[in-house]
């Protein structure tokens, strides 16, 4: 459902994606695997059309990055880096405006907001301004944004980053019922967080792909914990 | 509902949800009746028209209407909610049109609360209702103008204050440039052709015929112009600058 061939992009003499590919089935949870900085969130940004790439394209349940970004847009769920919303709103009004940008009308709107809402645990705060929630409340509004129309293709950027560990267990288990019938992106440099919820890993680090294998695969390949052939891998590009 | 739509009605509830609406109105209504009323001797010139009111309002504009339109983009970018709204279904344009159309609408809100002056005017004489309209008219195009210069600073930097400070400056030389002293004393050291292309370039000439009463051809299609200019200006630089 999501085919990446050949993603290219600079920031002026910093090449931050350099030319990635790889595809993701429907049924698949990928945990995008890297340092900071090794081009993760701008291979994600890629993705959802929120930046344009250099060269090389993407396409989203056959709709392509260049050609048709708002069909992109229509398919996916995308939770960005902290979760960016709207301070002002109430968690309420933040979630009817993203219904009302989705086209998400009446008994529709009734219905996803009757799914999401409890699936995401806000209900406590459904009234309140989205400035006064804590970390892992915007978190879940961020997430219940992305779910709302119950997308095919889900992108999450750090999902769990900031989250105290019963929120995190949560999530986790969120994105686990989920992966069955949905494509998953997400990105983390939360190791146990891949081998708990991630069918596949891609580990990147200076904007190319290093690994593309199965947890599973992995740690049988090399007998030793995902840390340690995360660093390896990581690090043996550097010096080399 | 179309994206637009959604968009404009989110920014204009935003408005009402912090305090920023009510300051604003507050300010603007009570420095439009002092300059009026104490600047202009509205009182001791005995006319019952809203010339004094008119004539002191690019004034206050240039310092209100950057002031909204600060926070328009530069607001966005900081928080980082820009992401967020690009990244629905939902094109630059629409984006940048619902956005400006909202403050535009909040503006246009403001203007119409001054209308205790036209029922000053009303009670103490018989003031040309064509002229007071087209004034109105008049004053709405030229916040628009201003409120897409404001848009377009908004957009070029993610720094509310630089971006007021660089609107305010664009809107005064925009609505002055064309002030008779100013167009004599350019006169002083340019030729006259430029002098007088400064002159029709400027704001003052077409708001000052609007508020004479007299709506021509020309004096729409520069405002026109002016707004769709600078908001596509707006679309063009948030294209290229949101994610840095």
């Amino acid at each position: 459902m999501i085919e990446v061939k050949e993603l290219r992009r600079s920031f002026g003499p910093v090449v931050a994606v350099d030319g990635i590919s790889f595809s993701v089935d429907k049924g698949q949870v990928l945990g995008l695997l890297g340092p900071n900085g090794a081009g993760k969130t701008t291979a994600m940004r890629m993705i959802t059309c929120y930046i344009r790439p250099d060269s090389g394209t993407a396409s989203v349940c056959g709709h392509d990055i260049r050609r048709d970004p708002i069909g992109v847009r229509r398919s996916l769920g995308y939770l960005a880096e902290n979760s960016p919303a709207y301070g002002e709103m109430t968690v309420g009004g933040f979630l009817n405006f993203i219904c009302d940008v989705r086209r998400i009308k009446g008994a529709d709107r009734k219905k996803a907001l009757d799914r999401v809402v409890p699936m995401c645990s806000i209900d406590s705060v459904y009234h309140q301004t989205i400035e006064t929630l804590s970390k892992g409340y915007k978190r879940r509004v961020g997430l219940a944004q992305a779910l709302i129309h119950d997308p095919q293709v889900l992108i999450l950027d750090e999902p769990t980053d900031g989250l105290d560990p019963n929120q995190k267990h949560d999530v986790r288990q969120l994105i686990t019922s989920m992966g069955k019938d949905k494509c998953i992106i997400i990105s983390t440099h939360i190791l146990e967080e891949v081998e708990a919820i991630c069918s596949r890993t891609i580990i990147v680090a200076r904007g190319k792909v290093l690994v593309d294998s199965t947890p599973k695969q992995l740690k049988e390949q090399h007998k030793v914990s995902l840390e340690e052939i995360f660093r390896k891998v990581t690090k043996m590009k550097k010096s080399a | 509902m179309n994206s637009f739509w959604a968009v404009f009605k989110r920014e204009l509830k935003s408005y009402f949800a912090t305090p920023l609406a009510y300051v604003f109105l507050v300010i603007f209504l009570v420095a439009a009746g002092y300059l009026t009323f104490n600047l202009e001797k509205f009182f001791e010139l005995r006319q019952a028209d809203m010339q004094t009111f008119f004539v002191n309002l690019p004034w206050l504009m240039i310092f209100m209407v950057p002031a909204t339109a600060m926070r328009l983009w530069a607001e966005e970018r900081k928080v980082g909610s820009v992401e967020l709204l690009c990244t629905l279904p939902i094109t630059i344009t629409q984006a940048v049109l619902g956005k400006f159309f909202a403050a535009w609408i909040f503006l246009g809100i403001a203007l119409a609360l001054t209308f205790p002056m036209v029922l000053t005017v009303a009670y103490l004489g018989n003031p040309d209702g064509g002229l007071i309209a087209a004034g109105y008219v008049g004053s709405f195009l030229m916040a628009g103008s201003f409120l897409a210069i404001g848009c377009f600073f908004s957009a070029l930097s993610k720094n509310q204050v630089i971006a007021f400070v660089l609107s305010a400056v664009a809107c005064a030389i925009l609505a002055f440039a064309g002030r008779p002293s100013m167009l004599n004393y350019l006169s002083t050291f340019l030729p006259g052709g430029l002098v007088s292309a400064i002159g029709t370039m400027s704001l003052q000439e077409h708001f000052a015929s609007l508020q004479r009463g007299v709506v021509r051809f020309k004096d729409l299609a520069y405002f026109v112009v002016l707004i769709v200019g600078w908001v596509a200006a707006c679309t063009v630089v948030l294209d290229e600058r949101k994610a840095s």
